[in-house]
């Protein structure tokens, strides 16, 4: 009868070793993701209380709780992405609706790139060197936000482009032909239908600044405030900063409170990102093409 | 989108209650902490008025305060006689110094280290440039359980820290400079961390910031004198070898809540805060 | 000659005005905002290069000597002695954290990349897809916390080194960090290899094992370098993780298991406590500079395979 030779057997053999072996490997990738997580939340699951989120830290930050670094950070994202928002979508709605291939979109497109290279201290140097000397802003929650912002524009921009690109181009032509302009357009057809994806980039990007420390370091974050901020020209408190005071300069922290913080932050994220991600299911299960 | 032009219109034009005045305190990293603390029980003291308290080097506070951006500049270092004219020229004002509190260098090692001091020359033959004991068993032939290779690993600070440069006059002096190649950590507690988890590792911080995970070494000035430990006592009486000032400088006659805080500051309350802070209270004077 | 010449442009003249007439001013000036809002990554990216430059200037222009800039390991910023500028060390320390990191992240992103695309049924794919991108929103001081909490201990213990905070640490939390965006890159470039190749292959007898060697791998080539420099350029840039994980030691390393110090720690370090507008303030906005150039690079390259790989 037919029988497989040797060879074709060996090369079974290795084939199934080769899936094996690879989705061990990514197994094993993502478990110290899970790995961090469960740890942290053990670590600092005996800190963490209703009071830890309510209260501002006492006795030199040794004691009490985390609450004006939450605001802080609240402060500096919703601010943040109040910049980066309109103009992400302004700079994703011109590449997608009126850019023609040419030099310069290409020069445009490397910008975004760049942009979005740029590592995160130098952002804080420009953040400086731009928004707290130049527009003497002083350090500030504003200055600390734009530079945010700036970061984030990238991310904003592309995520609002592919968006755009998704909605099909015989959409737009039918809108053309019973007369609407550019502009009607994108207001009527164009926009409405890509909302759902420009607010998911957006939900991510909160995510994303709401954990940057290195950017807001010199340009907004104060190591210690008694009061909350009440105006944008004040310095604030973060969460990001704060776990990283704690963790490396404040002597006499219990333990556990630096895990709590770091915990705090990483759920926080991941909630904001789970919103992100049930947006885009929830809006790809009802899209109309 | 326009409802988030006017929140953004609503963030900047909502102004701050007018009700609270705030004292703006920049400075030190090594007086943070204690500002900090004096900052927070100040708010029960005066709860009108609010401290804000920021790091950033006592370059930094001085800076602040000679471009009239602060109310209280803090500093682990006397401010120099050209930062103070040029305060004096850019505000019209002489700067006030006020000494807040001391500050003693402890150096520390890991508990395993059988060693209990050092000579202030040992220390300058660790961390001093062109110093070369780099192994434990160049001093006393100490061999430390647990570390590897008996290699000293020095833990340092930023270069541009107060800490740093005190800790460099006391032991070098003012010629000469901190080996490079030093584990330069960001804080306080990074330093004492390390030390704690790290058998042949040595380290310098404010005493009072020393945990009982680690050991602080006693002081000898020469190889023959006494071995002073790192206590308020010697601290005060400026017996111990490694130990500073700590001073806050306001711009000409403070104003009124400035001048009410700093006098706070010297009060018995806030002293004890200092204690409990790790540092050493400002000598009666 | 001349009166044809007239004749062609005074219609098109008149078509371009009958254009603009129509349109009413609001969308005039709104499509003029979308327009400067097009350009607003080149006139930031710009404004960066401008401002680091500004500030950085005064110690460019006086104090910059190239040879000690680049070749001297000693930044001695606050010298008593003699200021050095060298950055030769944090330099290294950066290239080796960078590329230790990379010998870790890129083969076993590529594998995962590999298993992701080709071997995974959907729902499970899109389970690691949510877990990348989870992966990747852990911010970067977090991943400081855990090289100083977690990988110190775990390096001492398992190769009896007496530190922990190395140059081995900082490798294995930037590989961590990036391997998402590698993951995720190298994914796109595998998936945009037509089915067809695949079929084609298969339809000749070849392996899975065989279509991932000799036909993804040629076909995705240019894609799946992009991914590793854009890991490269994420590697290069880290800041908070890497000041919290190297140790931040002056030094050439001898081993990965001594600690070293990158041009990213450094600024973040040393900035807050430089006066502004003093040499060494300056020198650090240089550092930033050399940084810019740098990712600057990295990142043309990546767009260079990519859009390689489109044509």
């Amino acid at each position: 009868m037919f029988k497989p030779s040797i060879h074709l057997l060996n090369k079974d053999i290795r084939e199934k070793n080769f899936k094996n072996i690879l989705s061990l490997v990514t197994f094993f990738l993502f478990l110290p993701a899970l790995g961090i997580i469960f740890w942290l939340f053990i670590k600092g699951y005996p800190a963490l209380s209703w009071d830890f989120l309510t209260q501002d830290p006492i006795n030199g930050m040794t004691a009490g709780g985390i609450f004006p670094t939450i605001i802080g950070t609240f402060w500096l994202v919703i601010i943040s992405v109040l910049v980066s928002c309109p103009m992400g979508v302004l700079a994703a709605l011109y590449l997608s609706e009126y850019a023609k291939d040419g030099k310069l979109t290409r020069i445009i497109r490397l910008a975004i790139l760049n942009l979005a290279g740029v590592p995160s201290i130098v952002h804080a140097l420009f953040g400086l060197g731009a928004f707290v000397l130049f527009m003497n802003m002083g350090t500030s929650i504003l200055a600390a936000s734009f530079t945010l912002a700036v970061m984030n524009l990238p991310v904003i921009i592309t995520s609002t482009l592919e968006s755009l690109k998704a909605v099909p181009h015989s959409y737009r032509e039918a809108s053309w032909n019973v007369g609407a302009s550019r502009l009607q357009t994108i207001r009527y057809i164009v926009l409405p239908n890509s909302y759902p994806g420009i607010l998911t980039g957006v939900v991510f990007a909160v995510g994303r600044s709401a954990g940057e420390t290195a950017a807001i370091l010199f340009t907004g974050v104060a190591f210690y405030l008694p009061f909350l901020p009440s105006t944008v020209f004040d310095q604030c408190m973060a969460l990001s900063m704060h776990l990283f005071t704690i963790s490396t300069q404040v002597v006499g922290v219990p333990e556990a409170y630096p895990f709590a913080t770091a915990l705090v932050l990483i759920l926080l994220i991941l909630s904001v990102n789970s919103i992100a991600v049930g947006l885009r299911t929830y809006f790809r299960v009802k899209r109309k093409w | 989108m326009r409802s988030a032009f006017y929140l953004i219109f609503i963030l900047m034009s909502c102004s701050r209650q007018s009700d609270v005045l705030i004292i703006q305190n920049k400075g030190s990293d090594t007086l943070v902490n204690l500002a900090q603390a004096w900052a927070e029980e100040y708010k029960n003291v005066k709860p009108k008025v609010a401290i804000a308290v920021s790091g950033g080097g006592s370059g930094t506070g001085i800076a602040a305060l000679i471009n009239g951006t602060v109310d209280i500049a803090n500093s682990s270092r006397a401010m120099k006689e050209e930062e103070r004219e040029e305060a004096l020229k850019n505000n019209g004002k002489t700067v006030r110094e006020f000494v807040v509190g001391m500050d003693a260098l402890a150096v520390f090692v890991h508990p395993k280290n059988p060693l209990s001091g050092l000579s202030l020359e040992e220390i300058a033959c660790i961390y001093g440039m062109g110093g070369e004991c780099t192994h434990w068993n160049q001093i006393r032939g100490t061999v430390v359980p647990g570390c590897q290779g008996n290699k000293i690993i020095r833990v340092s600070r930023q270069s541009n820290s107060g800490t740093y440069q005190y800790f460099r006059e006391a032991v070098l002096g003012k010629k000469r400079d901190l080996k490079l190649g030093s584990m330069d950590l960001n804080g306080s507690r990074e330093s004492i961390d390390l030390v704690e988890k790290t058998p042949c590792a040595i380290g310098y911080s404010g005493m009072g910031y020393i945990s009982k995970h680690v050991k602080a070494f006693c002081i000898q000035n020469t190889k023959d004198s006494e071995c002073i430990p790192p206590t308020l006592k010697t601290a005060v009486d400026k017996s111990y070898p490694i130990s500073r000032e700590l001073y806050m400088y306001t711009s000409g006659e403070p104003s009124e809540e400035v001048k009410a805080y700093m006098e706070w500051t010297q009060s018995e309350e806030a002293q004890k805060i200092t204690i409990k802070a790790g540092y050493v209270p400002a000598a009666k004077r | 000659m001349e009166l044809k010449a007239t004749e062609t442009a005074v219609p098109k003249a008149m078509e371009w005005r009958h254009r603009k007439s129509t349109k009413p001013k609001s969308e005039r000036i709104i499509e003029f905002i979308i327009k400067a809002g097009g350009l607003s990554s080149i006139v930031l990216i710009i404004a960066i290069l401008i401002f680091i430059l500004k500030e950085s200037a005064p110690f460019l222009i006086k104090r910059f000597d190239f040879s000690e800039f680049f070749l001297s390991t000693e930044w001695n910023p606050a010298s008593v002695v003699e200021i050095k500028y060298g950055i030769l060390a944090l330099l290294v320390g950066t290239l080796l954290v960078t590329i230790i990191s990379m010998l870790i992240a890129v083969p076993l992103g590529l594998a995962c990349a590999f298993y992701i695309s080709e071997f995974c049924s959907p729902q499970l794919r899109e389970v690691y897809k949510i877990l990348i991108e989870f992966l990747a929103a852990i911010p970067s001081v977090v991943w400081g916390f855990i090289a100083i909490m977690m990988i110190n201990p775990l390096i001492i213990h398992t190769f009896d080194v007496p530190i922990g905070l190395n140059i081995l640490n900082a490798s294995i939390i930037l590989a961590l960090m990036s391997l998402p965006l590698i993951v995720s890159v190298g994914e796109d470039a595998l998936r945009a290899v037509p089915e067809t190749y695949r079929e084609a292959a298969e339809g000749m007898g070849a392996t899975k094992w065989e279509v991932a060697t000799r036909v993804l791998l040629p076909a995705a080539k240019n894609g799946l370098m992009a991914a590793a420099l854009l890991g490269v350029g994420r590697a290069l840039g880290e800041t908070m993780a890497v000041l919290m994980a190297t140790g931040h030691s002056i030094q050439i390393p001898e081993s990965i298991f001594e600690p070293g110090r990158t041009l990213t720690a450094t600024i973040a370090a040393e900035l807050g406590e430089s006066p502004k507008g003093g040499e060494h303030y300056q020198a650090l906005f240089a550092i930033g500079l050399v940084l810019f150039v740098l990712s600057f690079i990295v990142n043309l390259s990546a767009d260079y395979l990519i859009r390689g790989r489109k044509k």
